[in-house]
């Protein structure tokens, strides 16, 4: 048992292993969800933007993690005078 | 088709201009024509290391400014003829580089040389960003240690997502060069090794530069380390890699520790 000590001790190089794999599994994570985050951003833009005329920089999306759930939020501010896009085809009056 | 290079790290100190200088050197021994350019704006060092300095009149700012030629701010290596700095400035702030600059000079140097090896400022902003921009191969350095593989990992997820490469939707091509290897402490389980960084950031391996007097004594007289001592394993190491760069199948030589048993065992009382 002794003889085995000896030879583990002073082995910080696994544990400094262990903490990057958990660390960076974490930073990889966030990261995509930053690109989802702008992804969003420009897609719900243009969903809104066919109907609405709104300021690109009045639209707000969030992803908030929790551990059982995740909200993701999405704030749009519409000003009072904002002209609404003529109703699409089909649509009937 | 001529290759732009970008030797790149995130977090500083750990070898990037050392070994921009290195295997630019060991390129232009291999009769490829080399550029190595300085992207450090304020902190320029790459002069220092390839024993230029006092040579410097013009840099990479006045020609992406159109102030200066590209040829009255190249200077030529005089131990190796196909070999070429591209001096950064010493004196301008960093936003003095555009990107439309940068891209002109880039594309002027892809005219006349083989190899176009930018070594890249420490930091994830402009100056690391401008010098990774137009490459088309990334040489990621790091040395064995938790903050180093970390800042990595940024910089390969940049590589993958800011570079014009990466925009037009094609792989940017990455090889992790691991530098200042103490194989003794990698073995005593003292450092991370071979393995744990290679798991981790999951690029393919390029070379391992042992921890080395010889790179000090280089950069003391201002000579790449591949022309200062050809033999040495640092030196050897850097040529390999190089030719890694070009294709070729080299065998990887991992360092080992040499010291026999009996040492290791005093040396780790001693750790
Ligand atoms: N293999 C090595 N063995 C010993 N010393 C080394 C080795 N590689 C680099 N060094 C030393 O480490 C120091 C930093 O190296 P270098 O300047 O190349 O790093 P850098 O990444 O360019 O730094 P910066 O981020 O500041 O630009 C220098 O003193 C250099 O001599
Ligand atoms: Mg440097």
């Amino acid at each position: 048992m002794k003889l085995f000590n000896f030879f583990n001790r002073r082995t910080s190089a696994p544990v400094a292993r262990e903490r990057l794999q958990i660390l960076l599994a974490h930073e990889r994570a966030s990261v995509s969800n930053s690109n989802l985050v702008a992804l969003l951003h420009k897609e719900v833009l243009a969903a809104v933007s066919k109907h609405i005329e709104i300021d690109p920089d009045k639209v707000e999306i969030k992803l908030r993690e929790g551990d059982a759930v995740s909200l993701l939020e999405i704030d749009i501010e519409i000003s009072a005078n904002a002209p609404a896009r003529d109703a699409p085809a089909g649509v009937a009056a | 088709m001529p290759k732009i290079l970008v030797v790149t790290s995130g977090k500083g100190g750990v070898g990037k201009t050392t070994s921009t200088a290195a295997l630019g050197a060991a390129l232009a021994q291999s009769n490829q024509k080399v550029a190595v350019v300085d992207f450090d704006v304020g902190l320029r060092n790459l002069d220092l290391v390839m024993g230029a300095e006092r040579r410097v009149v013009y840099d990479l700012i006045n020609v992406a400014q159109g102030d200066a030629k590209l040829h009255q701010a190249l200077i030529r290596d005089k131990r190796l003829e196909n070999l070429y700095l591209l001096p950064a400035s010493q004196t301008r702030d960093k936003d003095a580089l555009t990107e439309e600059g940068v891209r002109r000079v880039i594309d002027e140097l892809r005219e006349r040389f083989d190899w176009i090896v930018c070594d890249s400022p420490a930091g994830i902003e402009r100056g690391a960003t401008l010098a990774m921009r137009f490459a088309d191969v990334a040489v990621v350095v790091a040395n064995p240690e938790v903050s180093s593989v970390r800042d990595s990992d940024r910089i390969i997820g940049l590589l993958d997502a800011k570079t014009e490469i990466a925009e037009k939707g094609g792989r940017m091509e990455k090889h992790l060069l691991l530098t200042r290897y103490d194989a003794g402490r990698a073995a005593r389980g003292e450092m991370l090794n071979v393995d744990d960084v290679l798991e981790i950031l999951s690029i393919p391996l390029l070379g391992i530069i042992p921890e080395s007097e010889d790179v000090l004594r280089a950069s003391n007289v201002g000579t790449p380390v591949t022309i200062h001592s050809g033999t040495s394993a640092p030196s050897r190491a850097y040529a390999d890699a190089a030719r890694r760069l070009c294709g070729a199948q080299v065998p990887m030589d991992i360092p080992s520790d040499k010291k026999g048993l009996l040492v290791r065992l005093f040396g780790r009382r001693a750790a």
